[in-house]
């Protein structure tokens, strides 16, 4: 692991306090593990900041993630994580800090970066078949009229059928894609971001509103997909228990602040009380299910996430007051 | 016109037809207008934008009225109100995302605004006018050629526009949120098709009248979508359709003294409920062997 990462969740504790300067303590650390002869990181972000209609939703944001790492976001709702993800693909603005992706600015990197928006469902009497949901991925956003026996079209097909064989697709990707279960969709549109080939893949919430057996179903398809395709995975998720044994890295954010490093350093009762400024305490079960206690969206592991937004809310009104 | 007798014998029946030039530009305006209808219409009932569609046909029957009343050409009244309409839905649904509810009410408040003044325009005309129900319901009489080269000059550019526009449109129809990281102008793509639908509808609404354009609009692409979920296929399927419906609506319009849109509109239902019923028998045949195919393997177990 790399060790800038491992220091980060308490450089980042120490960060944030909104008064303190940006501290040139990130930079210089990326510069120091460019020099160790690392490669150059697929993403990069040093003191990011992301303000949402005069609200600063966080800030001091730095992470690195290189290839073929899976990283998660976490977090409570309403705190960004999305807009993580949206700054990523140059969709929103960062206020704030310098963002690389793969070596260059956000939105720029065209169809070297898949996207798996949160989810949506299709209409269950939509009449395109899931094969066609995954061929727009590849030539979709092209203006004119394909030509029907080029060489080019039967080399696409077979990437499109390579594709679908590869997330396991290939019994129902025939069916109209509205007729498909939950999880079915998801295979097919993680289907959809990958059939570039894409060095990066951004997906928010992929395994939201899916039932248990098809969560960690997913989630090992898009670990195995990471490190065998060597792509380099940031997952934003509510729950990170499906994808803990997966994952390289976790971005724990909140309100203002991030703590960036792997799940066991940052996890824990010490680093997310720091975080919060309030206790916070976390539970290991004894099938090494990770369980938050005290966060401020209340025990947020499979519970109706929607019940505790309203509440939240106001914590976030509150805590702006303070700083400002 | 005295009602001419069905042969049974095509070639001489269509003969007979050819022998009226006006039949002639009936036939020519009803493929022109039954293939743009068709192709723009298949977008329409996948974007699941028919209340649009509907209330675009509905401002036909003012434009055509106000054109009556004005004393200038009835196609400009056509398409100037339909596509002025599209444009003020487009303006109206910027910055929602498609579907939403408020924006069906405030599409609902438009249209009935617009009948309203089309029923003003028409009783301002005292009565003068050809019939509000050739402007409702249709007329295939008295097309003339030049309305033909119109008709044809409007749907070869909607056409082309589709075709340019198609993939990126239709992604973003199906996936908006993916198209749009993709780079696929979303909202653009929105705009510019409601003016297409504007444009067909004003074309299908001088031959099916405006309350009729959805038997060409609709119902080809809704049949089409039930018998295959190739879009390709359902996109071809939908222009055949619609093409076929359309003349055998003309040529059975041409026999027997009712109105063009009923049988246009009956026959295009009627193959809508076949399309479904053959979906329906296909599905439980399929069931069928399913179960027997397992009953077999239970056996054999």
């Amino acid at each position: 692991m790399n060790p800038v990462v491992a220091a980060e969740p308490q450089h980042n504790a120490e960060r944030r306090d909104p008064s303190s300067a940006p501290s040139s303590a990130a930079s210089e650390a990326s510069e120091a593990s460019a020099a160790d002869g690392q490669a150059e990181p697929v993403l990069s972000l040093s003191g990011a900041a992301v303000r949402v209609g005069g609200r600063t939703l966080w800030s001091g944001v730095d992470l690195e993630v290189q290839a073929g790492e899976f990283v998660a976001v976490l977090g409570p709702n309403g705190v960004g994580k999305s807009t993580l993800i949206k700054v990523l693909l140059g969709i929103m603005p960062a206020a704030e800090g310098e963002i690389r992706v793969l070596g260059r600015r956000p939105g720029e990197a065209g169809s070297r970066v898949g996207y798996l928006p949160q989810r949506r469902s299709f209409d269950p009497d939509l009449r395109i078949r899931g094969v066609d949901v995954v061929r727009m991925g590849l030539d979709g956003d092209r203006w004119g009229v394909p030509l029907p026996w080029s060489r080019d079209r039967r080399e696409q097909q077979r990437r499109v059928y390579e594709v679908i064989e590869l997330v396991g697709a290939s019994a129902y990707a025939h069916r109209p894609i509205g007729q498909c279960s939950g999880g079915e969709q998801q295979r097919l549109l993680i289907a959809q971001a990958l059939v570039r080939r894409p060095e990066v893949l951004l997906l928010d919430e992929p395994l939201d509103s899916l039932d248990l057996p098809n969560q960690s179903a997913v989630a090992a398809l898009i670990g195995r997909i990471c490190h065998q395709e060597n792509v380099a995975v940031v997952m934003v998720a509510h729950d990170v228990n499906p994808i803990l044994h997966h994952l390289d890295r976790v971005v724990y954010i909140a309100e203002g602040g991030a703590v960036c490093g792997p799940p066991s350093e940052v996890i824990n009762s010490e680093t997310l009380t720091r975080l919060y400024r309030t206790p916070v305490e976390v539970l290991s079960t004894q099938d090494g299910r990770l369980v938050v206690v005290g966060q401020p969206e209340a025990p947020a592991v499979h519970t109706d996430r929607h019940g505790h937004g309203h509440g939240h809310g106001h914590g976030d009104r509150r805590a702006d007051r303070h700083a400002g | 016109m005295e009602s001419p007798v069905f042969s049974w014998n095509p070639l001489y029946d269509f003969q007979l037809m050819w022998s009226y030039p006006f039949m002639v530009n009936a036939f020519r305006a009803g493929a022109i207008v039954a293939v743009v209808a068709g192709a723009v219409g298949w977008f329409m009932v996948l974007r699941r934008q028919t209340f649009a569609g509907h209330t675009l046909s509905v401002v036909a029957f003012p434009g055509a009225a106000l054109a009556t009343l004005a004393g200038f050409s009835l196609s400009l009244g056509y398409f100037g109100f339909c596509v002025a309409a599209g444009l003020v839905l487009a303006l109206m649904r910027r910055g929602r995302e498609p579907g939403g509810s408020e924006e069906s009410a405030a599409t609902g408040v438009v249209q009935a605004f617009l009948l309203a003044c089309g029923y003003l325009f028409m009783a301002l005309y005292k009565g003068l006018l050809e019939g509000p129900q050739a402007l409702l319901f249709g007329s295939f009489l008295g097309i003339t050629t030049g309305q033909v080269a119109t008709l044809a000059v409007a749907g070869l550019a909607v056409l082309l526009a589709l075709a340019v526009l198609g993939r990126p449109l239709l992604f973003a129809s199906v996936d908006p949120q993916v198209a749009a990281a993709r780079g696929v102008p979303v909202r653009a793509l929105s705009v510019a098709f409601l003016v297409l639908l504007g444009v067909a509808t004003a074309e299908a609404a001088q031959i099916t009248g405006a309350l009729l354009v959805f038997a060409l609009m609709v119902l080809p692409a809704a049949t089409a979508q039930v018998l295959t979920a190739r879009p390709g296929l359902s996109l071809l399927l939908t222009v055949i359709l619609g093409f076929a419906v359309t003349w055998a609506g003309l040529v059975a319009a041409f026999y027997r003294p009712y109105p063009l849109g009923f049988f246009v509109t009956s026959f295009a239902f009627g193959l809508f409920l076949l399309a479904h019923a053959a979906r329906f028998t296909a599905r439980a045949l399929e069931r069928r062997r399913d179960a027997l195919g397992a009953a077999f393997a239970g056996g054999a177990a």
